[in-house]
């Protein structure tokens, strides 16, 4: 978590957002870019907006169904501090009208789960692009 | 109630968690009606619907076949806490993924998680459950789809 330079570049901070440990360790141990450098893991979006504040991350993923806030909301948040922030929406929720809203508050990318490591990667290189 | 092409939905919604999250197909037995509470297995987790729909969606599975579904997503952690969190996701996801088809009305609670062989599961009165049998490798467990 040092500010080491990745082949001479700036890494990008990573936050990951979900509340399931087992999905906040799968997209860290899946993701395979080396200039992704992981700040910190959120359970829900109170925690990630403290995480937020701290690590001044350039790229989160985010969860939207989860307890005290949900993604939606903290998306708007983030956003709001941070409008450079890339946004990586991963969510079971299906329905187009919440993919819709999701990128209206400011989101950069939307992911369903279940996901392969392969659609992962894919996400976050258009998100890095 | 579930119409035919509803319950299709959640079976299509177990179909493909099994095939992408554990790369290993199940095979989805016929659906059945049942009254009352059905019995479960020894991790449920819970789904609460609410809007245009309300009733419950879980999915309970036995602790062999979690240990193995974990072991293919490549976790290596295996305690109680990490088999809630798995039960959890599952009925998360299957029921998130409905959304496709109900669309954004069709609102989902986080999920909750049981415990044990006779957890007291949220059922309500008069409504009868759909009861989609799930076998994935030598493993048998259930999705159950109570709904308005």
């Amino acid at each position: 978590m040092g500010n080491a330079t990745v082949n001479g570049k700036r890494p990008f901070k990573l936050l990951i957002v979900d509340d399931s440990n087992i999905m906040r360790r799968r997209i860290e141990r899946s993701q395979q870019f080396e200039e992704l450098q992981l700040v910190g893991t959120a359970g829900n979006g109170f925690e990630a907006l403290e995480l937020f504040k701290k690590t001044d991350p350039d790229v989160v993923t985010m969860d939207l169904t989860m307890p005290r806030m949900d993604g939606i909301e903290c998306i708007s948040k983030l956003v709001a501090l941070k409008p450079a922030v890339r946004i990586l929406v991963i969510s079971a929720l299906a329905d187009k009208a919440t993919a819709v809203e999701a990128m209206e508050k400011g989101a950069n990318g939307f992911l369903n789960k279940p996901f392969t490591d392969r659609q992962l990667n894919e996400a976050i290189a258009e998100l890095m692009r | 109630m579930l119409y035919e092409q509803e319950l299709k939905t959640f079976v299509e919604g177990t179909t493909n968690f099994f095939e992408v999250a554990a790369q290993h197909p199940a095979s989805i037995g016929s659906p059945y009606l049942m009254e009352g509470s059905p019995s479960v297995h020894e991790y449920t987790g819970v789904i609460n619907i609410s809007g245009k729909r309300e009733g419950v969606v879980y999915f309970t599975a036995p602790k062999a076949m979690l240990t193995v579904l974990l072991m293919k997503m490549q976790e290596n952690d295996f305690s109680h806490e990490t088999m809630k969190d798995l039960v959890g996701e599952v009925a998360n996801t299957i029921s998130g993924n409905a959304r496709r088809d109900f669309g954004r009305d069709f609102v989902i609670s986080v999920p909750s998680v049981l415990s044990g062989e006779k957890p007291a599961l949220p059922q309500r009165p008069g409504l009868r459950s759909f009861i989609i049998p799930i076998n994935w490798r030598s493993h048998s467990a259930k999705l159950v789809v109570s709904l308005t």
